[in-house]
């Protein structure tokens, strides 16, 4: 007779924390139940809500990739009760998630495209898992081109993982940190995210882009992927509004009226142009 | 059709019992040192005379202010869950309005649009509603505007019509939930043609469909700042109001145990939207007044193919400084786009 409790989260076990950047740090977690793990899927560009028991619950993206089975990852930056809570848990300590929530990348689309990936400071998470995604599946698409940016090279995330990509032939990492935030051993560009990509020579006739960063970034780079070529729906982006719920009810995620929780986190251009900027 | 009859005060007396005799709990409008809320009543001479509407909704019989939504206790490296869904009391809501009864529908859309509320879902396949139709109104009531009436079936199990000689009412028997009311004591129901009864007066204000159909070209109207100038954003309007649904999920806890809770909340308020990097999609009260009109009069009909208002004008009584619910709405119908 009862229906099933839609916000009883998951217990996670940590398997593994990395520290990323000052107050950024990336868990991996793992179903403390067996039968959970194997019933659990997900696709890329789905989200969740991460509960630090004793605390409560935030919303961030699964920032692994489903193609890596097993676990789920997770980047935070401690910044209030929740994000201060996970940040005092350690390896083998459990948390909750709820999800696999939201829609997702459309990466059958894409197949044969050329891959265009832009993220500005903390927003890298957000588009880890697609761009992980993408590289195990890397016979599927043309070019992969990942553009990140960051106020200072100690804000970068995933620096090992930028290493990985920057080393690998088949994709093409540019990396760039604002002037002023580069070090004397700094390899990368110094300047803002929207002038790297300009001076880029990136081809839109077969490109795909994924935009995601601070508002000043998207909204100084857009004009930039416009004037190259890129149509309004073939722009993509993922919004992260404040959620309670994740699931169409608690009534606060809406842009017009557009659930983030259900019909995003994931847009284009073109959808997000017919709906109010309430993001 | 529904079945007609006639109940008399004494039967109805005797519909006291038999409900309660069924293990219901029964909640009706009462006259608390003249504010009307709804509370446990034992017998019809319980609930208050000549009220016009409760001050805060019935959604709280199906949606409380708070609920525990799970516990757990903490231990080193282990969690120990405990879900909180609730085993619902059989209850019968008596005496509430056409406009409150109709609401419950709006919530219904809420919960159970997609993935489905064990919360609600438990508290309202327990809840029956006895309406009573209006024979008085107030300059805040406009349900005849949005789609509803002061007799209108709409929600109700049973609606109930006072009889102009007092000495009873007619009722409606109008779904399974009221013919098993009825059938605690079949006896009770005479069968009756219909009397003539004399609803409450409530003119319609606006053109609803019209408003609806133009809200998406007014989104940047000065309107929505003007009217909301002097909105304190103190949320009462959502307090009372029984389609609001919005809600926050707040954690109490020590460092051993502790609760997941499920807490009304307000698109009046400033937080309500507040990201964790400090940037606020709807960062003015002009932006939050909107986001109420608009989720009521333009995003439910889109989502739900129905209204998120009734009408009842409990907002409109609620509100510290004088906004006009039906008012705004018929401005807002008016205004050149």
């Amino acid at each position: 007779m009862s229906e099933k409790n839609i916000y009883l989260p998951y217990l996670m076990r940590i398997a593994k924390v990395t520290d990323e950047a000052p107050g950024v740090r990336t868990f991996r977690l793992e179903f403390v139940d067996e039968i959970a793990a194997q019933n659990f899927a997900f696709q890329t560009g789905q989200f969740g809500l991460y509960s630090a028991f004793g605390e409560g619950e935030s919303t961030f993206c699964i920032a692994s990739s489903p193609t890596r089975k097993g676990y789920i990852e997770c980047t935070f930056r401690e910044t209030g009760r929740v994000t201060s809570g996970l940040a005092d848990k350690e390896v083998g300590d459990v948390v909750g998630f709820r999800g696999p929530y939201g829609n997702v990348f459309p990466i059958d689309d894409w197949k044969g495209k050329d891959l265009v990936f832009i993220a500005g400071g903390i927003a890298l998470p957000p588009m880890r898992s697609v761009i992980w995604n993408c590289l195990d599946l890397r016979e599927n698409f043309n070019d992969i081109t990942v553009v990140y940016g960051a106020r200072s090279v100690a804000d970068l995330v995933y620096k090992h993982e930028l290493k990985e990509w920057d080393e690998r032939p088949d994709m093409k990492l540019v990396t760039t940190v604002d002037p002023g935030g580069e070090t004397p051993d700094w390899t990368g560009r110094v300047g803002f995210v929207p002038h790297v990509v300009e001076q880029l020579g990136l081809k839109a006739d077969n490109a795909v882009a994924v935009l995601c960063g601070p508002p000043i970034m998207i909204k100084l780079t857009l004009p930039v992927l416009q004037k190259i070529g890129f149509p309004p729906d073939r722009i993509f982006t993922t919004l992260e509004n404040r959620m309670k719920c994740g699931l169409g009810k608690c009534g606060r995620c809406n842009t017009g009226s557009s659930y983030v929780c259900k019909d995003g986190p994931v847009y284009t251009l073109a959808q997000l142009s017919e709906l109010p900027a309430e993001y | 059709m529904a079945e007609t009859y006639t109940i008399s005060n004494e039967a109805l007396d005797r519909l006291f019992q038999a409900m309660a005799q069924d293990g219901r709990r029964i909640l009706a409008p009462v006259d608390a040192d003249g504010r009307i809320e709804l509370q446990l009543v034992a017998r019809p001479a319980d609930v208050a005379q000549g009220y016009l509407q409760t001050i805060l909704s019935a959604k709280e019989t199906v949606f409380p202010k708070v609920e525990r939504l799970l516990s757990y206790e903490l231990e080193p490296s282990k969690v120990d869950l405990k879900d909180a869904t609730p085993q619902a009391l059989p209850t019968v809501l008596f005496g509430i309005r056409p406009c409150e009864a109709s609401a419950f529908a709006a919530l219904d859309a809420v919960f159970n649009w997609d993935t489905r509320d064990a919360f609600f879902n438990a508290r309202w396949q327990n809840l029956a509603v006895i309406g009573m139709a209006c024979t008085q109104s107030d300059a805040a009531c406009f349900c005849t505007s949005v789609g509803g009436a002061p007799d209108s079936t709409k929600g109700s199990d049973i609606l109930l019509k006072p009889l102009a000689d007092a000495s009873g009412y007619q009722a409606e028997v109008l779904t399974d939930k009221g013919r098993a009311i009825q059938a605690l004591v079949p006896e009770c129901f005479l069968s009756s043609e219909p009397s003539p009864f004399s609803p409450a007066v409530v003119e319609s204000a606006f053109d609803q469909p019209a408003l609806t159909a133009k809200l998406p070209g007014l989104f940047d109207n000065e309107l929505w700042v003007d009217q909301s100038l002097r909105c304190i954003g103190c949320g009462a309007c959502a307090f009372v109001c029984p389609t609001c649904v919005c809600f926050d999920i707040q954690e109490e806890a020590d460092a051993k145990k502790g609760e997941r809770l499920r807490c009304w909340d307000s698109c009046g308020f400033s937080m309500f939207t507040l990201h964790a990097s400090g940037h606020n999609p709807r960062e003015k009260q002009s932006q939050r007044w909107r986001q109420r009109v608009y989720h009521k009069f333009s995003y439910y009909p889109q989502r739900y193919g129905m209204l998120g208002c009734v009408g009842c004008g409990k907002c409109t009584r609620a509100c510290p400084v004088d906004m006009n619910l039906k008012e705004h709405l018929k401005d807002a119908a008016e205004v050149q786009a």
